[in-house]
């Protein structure tokens, strides 16, 4: 009896603490999504309002559509991400399954070399990257930041797919090496088909930073062309801080896509983390 | 614990040693690695190393000329640029602070209630939590900005309701206040990461080792602090590592939030933002590229010392801890 209602007590406290960080999270995304769709005066007057048929307006959005190339920005930010992904995985997959599946010499340092990249972030060589970026003409391309992406994602990669490569059964690829099919075909037919659940982890865990990265967009790729929506709707945000209704569609612009792809996601990336793949 | 595995691994991968020893040179490892091996010593470690040679020159004209350390000591002592690099360098060690004492230890009070086995709706609270951490910092800069603002009046309204209007301050632009609102509100976006990895470490407890520490009547809050806590250390440590490389590389929500001056009068600006600035330059201020790569050779320099410590000191004392 006295240890039910201990147990009680203790669940209602640990649900009051929850739900309260739960409301704090989730906050400022709802007060800034109501009020992107009202007035101008109801946004002042009644900020914590959700809007009715009276303070519903949609004129924020029309500003922002009209002024700002957000579709373009989008489209930006998805190449650079799709791209930059399907480089990591490739690039990382492969330079996994050599580390984990060949004995050779400087194994070991190599793999030492490739984790440097885990600690130690890149922004570091931000002067050197500009000059050499410059040097070869690609200021102002999504190709710059393709390979800072990539180069940027590779360490983690192939530090997590390794240790999955290993777990790959050495019977079933000397199965196939009996059976005649050459290195490239076992890493490709055999091998990389059993760690796509590792390489869904690290795609979602590149994602996320590549979407929101704001350092580079800056630096390297900052003219109109190559916008990505981050550094888009900063520079937005930035030119129309007295227009509330369009600074809050604007914000709500940049929020949905990412809230998509996290409903899509957020079970592959819980897992993922969970799984304990960053030990 | 991740280079030691990385290691002993390591030395036992692999099995064609024995059948391929006389064949021809292995084409294929060299095809595999190549690719990934290139673009990281192209784009990752060649411009690290070369944003440190950087650092010891100065541009005359179109000409590099070496100076030795004469930048370092620019940064250091000379009075045009020390204050500005002191004060970004003290405000970064606050930053810090103000993560390592507020961000992990409610991560691990959240992760703590999360992992009990009879929560209900764990799987739901576990989402949402995370929701701050997927949006971009411009999205969580200007968010907590309109927010904030006296002009718009959520925050001093919601102060009113309980009674406390007295205590608002229009916090991001008051020189005292500004810097730690601004580490509070990272922590508020960066909270999942720890929980997430506290919460992995503690569902990975034995259950035998807690119905031992349950036999000897070790239950609830001590059950947390005499067994959980000692065998998920090795988290914390990992955690505190990340928590330190990222704010040390910070940038974004300041520059976001702040602009690149980092206001007001300086009070928020960190490494990241003064680094900006001065490779940039900024108003009247020209941009000096090897000024910038000194400041970041000084941030390669705070960030691999604290990796080092990690890697040497406190994970190799922390590996004790585990089964």
């Amino acid at each position: 009896m006295n240890k039910a209602r201990r147990n009680l007590a203790h669940s209602i406290a640990a649900h009051t603490l929850l739900l309260s960080y739960t409301i704090l999270a989730l906050f400022p995304v709802f007060v800034i999504l109501i009020n992107s769709f009202k007035t101008r005066k109801a946004i002042f007057r009644h900020p914590l309002t959700p809007p009715n048929p009276d303070s519903f307006s949609l004129v924020g959005y029309e500003t922002v559509l009209k002024q700002g190339d957000f579709f373009h920005y989008f489209q930006n930010s998805m190449i650079v991400t799709v791209v930059s992904l399907f480089f990591i995985l490739l690039f990382g997959a492969m330079a996994a399954f050599a580390l984990a599946e060949y004995r050779f010499r400087g194994n070991v340092w190599m793999g030492l070399y490739l984790a440097l990249g885990i600690m130690i972030p890149i922004r570091i060589g931000t002067v050197a990257i500009l000059q050499m970026m410059v040097a070869s003409g690609l200021v102002n391309t999504l190709t710059a930041l393709i390979l800072v992406y990539t180069a940027q994602g590779l360490p983690l990669a192939v530090f997590i797919l390794t240790e999955f490569m290993k777990q790959v059964s050495d019977d079933l690829k000397n199965a196939g090496r009996i059976d005649g099919l050459s290195e490239y075909a076992i890493f490709f037919r055999l091998a990389l088909p059993l760690v796509r659940p590792a390489m869904a982890t690290v795609a979602v865990f590149n994602m996320i930073p590549i979407w929101n990265d704001l350092w580079f967009p800056l630096i390297l790729a900052p003219s109109e062309a190559t916008k990505t929506l981050t550094l888009g709707s900063q520079v937005f945000i930035g030119q129309f801080v007295t227009n509330w209704n369009a600074v809050l569609a604007a914000l709500s612009l940049a929020i949905i896509p990412v809230l998509a792809l996290y409903v899509i996601f957020s079970r592959q990336l819980i897992r993922g983390i969970t799984a304990g793949a960053v030990k | 614990m991740l280079w030691a595995a990385w290691f002993a691994q390591g030395i036992h991968g692999g099995n064609m040693q024995t059948t391929v020893r006389k064949q021809r040179f292995k084409w294929h490892i060299v095809v595999f690695l190549a690719p990934a091996v290139l673009v990281y010593s192209a784009i990752m470690i060649f411009p690290m190393i070369d944003t440190l040679r950087l650092s010891l020159f100065t541009q005359e004209g179109s000409k590099e000329v070496y100076v030795g350390l004469k930048n370092f000591q620019t940064l250091f002592h000379d009075p045009n640029w020390s204050g500005q690099f002191w004060n970004a360098l003290g405000n970064n060690v606050w930053f810090f602070i103000i993560h390592m004492l507020v961000q992990n230890p409610i991560g691990i009070m959240l992760a703590a209630i999360l992992s009990v086995p009879t929560l209900r709706f764990a799987a739901a609270y576990r989402t949402v939590v995370i929701v701050p951490t997927i949006l971009s910092f411009v999205i969580v800069g200007f968010a907590w900005k309109l927010i904030l603002s006296p002009l718009w009046g959520i925050a001093p309204g919601i102060l009113d309701a309980i009674g406390l209007k007295s205590w608002f301050h229009p916090w991001l632009g008051k020189e005292e206040y500004a810097l730690t609102t601004l580490a509070l509100i990272s922590v508020w976006q960066f909270i999942g990461i720890p929980m997430m990895l506290i919460y992995a470490a503690l569902l990975s407890i034995p259950q035998e080792i807690l119905e031992a520490a349950e036999c000897d009547g070790i239950t609830g809050f001590s059950a947390f602090w005499k067994v959980k806590l000692p065998l998920i250390l090795p988290s914390i440590g990992i955690i505190s590592i990340l928590t330190f490389v990222g704010n040390f590389n910070s940038f974004d929500l300041i520059y976001v939030a702040q602009g690149p001056v980092a206001g007001p009068n300086y009070s928020t600006d960190i490494l990241g933002t003064f680094m900006y600035r001065t490779f940039f330059g900024y108003q009247l201020q020209l941009g000096d590229q090897n000024l910038g790569a000194a400041i970041a050779s000084v941030m390669f320099a705070i960030i691999l010392v604290g990796v080092c410590i990690y890697l040497f000191t406190v994970q190799r004392r922390l590996r004790r801890y585990q089964f």
